[in-house]
């Protein structure tokens, strides 16, 4: 399956396997590490960036992408949406059907509110359901909430806002306790102990899994309670702009049937926004580990609406995306795979790094070894580095990757790649998006009343930089918290007048400012159909 | 550039280049898809497609996303399948086979066709799991359904009207909630949680001045 030149390489690989195995890379110091980031993580090119010049972060840079879907024109622009004509009425108004959107719908109803959801695709098309790693949480005895505070604080460069990671610390284990108690299945030893590994960056073994399909396993769940409860679930139907009542607040939204297009009114007493990522916006021209839907519809709509983006500058690219085969190119190869012992290894088989450094520092040391050091494995799409998967059963005993990481070996296997046998190429892929809607720790947007938000879309829970399963986490307590907060303060609210004039002000703010957009937002779906 | 193969996609034919996978190829072919396209990565399920290559007799299933076009294959998608989904309180199920006699009674219906594993997209052994369903089994089910990504072409070949992915949904379930052995060490963690063991730890943690906390985080021990 691998070209002549990667059979070449590997041969060194191979050779170098067991001393590879036993080696303990240094961990790089903090200036090092510094260094490293500034001079080769994209987040640090600053070409790539634009200045917002309308709404609340104007003057701060953002990905050039983003700030084009910002500052482009409003979905309903053309249309006559009747506000009077309303389709659905609810307390609690989901936008969103992935693991945030889900846990906010399951507490709300459990609050007491009437709640429902709405998704552009299906309930659980997100990028929860393609979590592989696992999920964070400090409940052993040489581990504690502060011990994952600090690494989840220093690994996010000291940026995190403290009162959300505290609350993501804290609730962590009652957060897999309520998952557990859900059904979902965790991998125990037979006295029930759970089986925990490390993360990069971690510093106790905290990450909690389910194979290697956690994001599907919690999902699946998490779906089916959703379904079990009767929630309505409004799928194929993507909200295109958040309305408002006459004092600002949020109070609904405007909703579009994906395959007939017809708009519909929904209006509610409080607004959970639970859209997730922006990995198919391709950053930088990067392939991407996320979902179809990935489109950083959330924030455009908050923006528009008055809410502010933090960290919106700060992007996670996961070291380990597949180089190679083509067909999977950009694909996740969890950080599980390091956790169980493969290490990265150049075109020479030396083993240039430590494996579980942060993801930031990881993926700029690998994008390095490929270009100021010259030392990747050229492929179709570009370059990739050794990950030696055969090191895991060299270390862990045969058995233990089909045990452990099914979904890799089918992965690489529908290819004819053994991943038990023969080591497989990554490169950094866009993975998740740091920042988002900046939020006070019950949830709200720091300045639009009655707009929630949970998930990936929130900004500063992890500051600049994220850990492994600390966003499986986030989705948990953030997305219980918020569908909570939510139904209680439903309780106490009257909607106003329902109105699209932020919309207009909005357009009118980019017309005055000089911008002259042809692309509408959100995006929604990214385009890949071939224009011929 | 690949070389260029014949795909049928719904019947009618395209050329596309042969190192595609089947959804890319759709997309190669002008299709904007809407429906019958996910995670993109074989985790979803959304992608459920049959295809038979010209002069073969036998139907395959795959998932489009990951699976490459051939030479002269005809594809169909199946983006949504009625499975049926029963709903229960998982508070409140019976932890035996009754459960399934209740919810899914079908199952004992199974007339061992095989036709449900020889379809599955991710080579699971489903009539093994439905057998271990019908005899409350949940354990062994949801450990031989586990990688089931919730397709349902299963579902779409099996003459009883089985709804293969929801009996293991419900299995797991079972399995996870009360089966599997309780965690002494998450419920006494949570207990101190919420007792408050650990806030003075964490609370003057986070109010130390940031170069404090930066030398701690530089220098902090790493387990083994």
């Amino acid at each position: 399956m691998y070209t002549k030149e990667m059979y070449e390489s590997m041969k060194k690989v191979e050779a170098a396997r067991e001393a590879n195995a036993v080696l303990e890379p240094r961990r790089m110091t903090a200036e090092e590490k510094e260094q490293l980031l500034a001079t080769y993580h994209p987040d640090y090119k600053q070409d790539e960036f634009a200045v917002l010049q309308v709404g609340p972060n104007k003057g701060e840079k953002v990905p050039t992408q983003l700030a084009a879907l910002l500052q482009a024109n409003s979905r309903v622009k053309e249309l006559k949406v009747d506000l009077d004509k309303v389709d659905y009425e609810t307390d609690v108004l989901v936008i969103g059907g992935g693991g945030a959107g889900a846990s906010a719908a399951i507490e709300a109803d459990n609050a007491g509110a009437s709640v429902m959801v709405v998704t552009k695709l299906r309930m659980g098309d997100a990028n929860t359901m393609m979590a592989e790693g696992g999920i964070q949480a400090a409940d052993k005895p040489n581990d504690s909430p502060a011990q994952h505070f600090l690494d989840a604080f220093g690994g996010g460069h000291f940026a995190a806002k403290k009162e959300l990671l505290y609350k993501l610390v804290n609730e962590a284990p009652e957060a897999i306790l309520w998952l557990n108690e859900l059904g979902v299945e965790f991998d125990k030893s037979e006295d029930g102990t759970m089986v925990t590994t490390h993360g990069g960056g971690t510093s106790r073994k905290r990450m909690h899994a389910a194979k290697d399909y956690s994001g599907a396993e919690i999902m699946r769940t998490l779906r089916d309670e959703v379904l079990n409860r009767q929630i309505p679930v409004v799928d194929f139907t993507a909200a295109i702009e958040l309305i408002l009542d006459e004092n600002g607040n949020a109070a609904g939204a405007v909703l579009m049937n994906m395959e007939t297009g017809e708009i519909l009114v929904a209006k509610a007493k409080t607004v959970i926004i639970a859209t997730g990522g922006a990995g198919r916006l391709h950053y930088q021209g990067f392939p991407t580990s996320n979902h179809y839907g990935a489109t950083a519809d959330g924030l455009i709509l908050g923006y528009r609406a008055g809410a502010k983006l933090l960290y919106a500058d700060t992007l996670q690219y996961h070291p380990t995306g597949a180089a190679y085969p083509e067909q999977i190119f950009g694909a996740l190869v969890t950080e599980k795979v390091r956790s169980l012992g493969a290490k990265l290894i150049n075109v020479d088989g030396e083993a240039f790094m430590h494996p579980l450094e942060t993801r930031d520092v990881s993926a700029a040391s690998i994008i390095r070894e490929c270009s100021a050091r010259g030392k990747g494995i050229k492929t179709p799409e570009g370059e990739g580095i050794w990950l030696d998967t055969p090191m895991i059963e060299l270390k862990n005993g045969e058995g233990t990757i089909e045990k452990r990481i099914p979904a890799m070996m089918r992965m690489f296997g529908k290819y004819g790649i053994d991943i038990r046998k023969e080591p497989i190429l990554i490169y950094p892929t866009l993975h998740y998006q740091n920042g988002g809607l900046d939020i006070t720790d019950d949830c709200q947007t720091t300045n639009v009343k009655n707009l929630f938000v949970a998930g990936e879309a929130v900004g500063g829970i992890h500051g600049r930089n994220r850990l492994m399963g600390n966003s499986l986490l986030d989705i948990i307590v953030f997305g219980r918290n918020a569908g909570r907060n939510a139904a209680n303060q439903s309780k106490n609210v009257t909607v106003g007048t329902l109105s699209l004039d932020h919309v207009e002000k909005f357009a009118k703010e980019c017309a005055d400012a000089g911008i002259e957009s042809d692309i509408v937002s959100p995006k929604l779906l990214p385009s890949y159909a071939r224009k011929a | 550039m690949s070389e260029m193969v014949n795909v049928f996609l719904m019947g009618k034919k395209y050329e596309v280049p042969s190192n595609l996978t089947i959804m890319k190829a759709m997309e190669y072919a002008g299709y904007e898809l809407v429906r019958g396209c996910g995670c993109r990565n074989g985790f979803c399920g959304a992608c459920a497609t049959i295809y038979r290559i010209k002069g073969q007799q036998q139907l395959n299933a795959c998932l489009a996303c990951q699976t490459k076009v051939e030479d002269n294959m005809y594809v169909a998608t199946l983006p949504f399948f009625p499975l049926v989904k029963q709903v229960y309180d998982i508070n409140n199920v019976p932890v035996t086979e009754s459960v399934m006699m209740q919810l899914y009674p079908e199952i004992y219906s199974c007339i061992g066709c095989n036709a449900c594993t020889k379809a599955c997209t991710q080579e699971l052994n489903v009539m093994q799991y439905i057998a271990y369903a019908q005899r409350g089994e949940f354990e062994k089910c949801a450990e031989e359904s586990f990688d089931c990504v919730m397709c349902g072409v299963c579902s779409s070949r099996c003459p009883a009207g089985i709804s293969h992915p929801q009996v293991a949904m419900l299995a797991r379930r079972i399995n996870g909630k009360y089966l599997a052995p309780k965690t002494a060490h998450l419920e006494d963690r949570v207990k101190e949680i919420n007792n408050g063991d650990f806030k003075e730890l964490i609370e003057g943690l986070m109010n130390k001045p940031i170069e404090e906390i930066k030398e701690l985080y530089n220098t902090r021990e790493i387990e083994k």
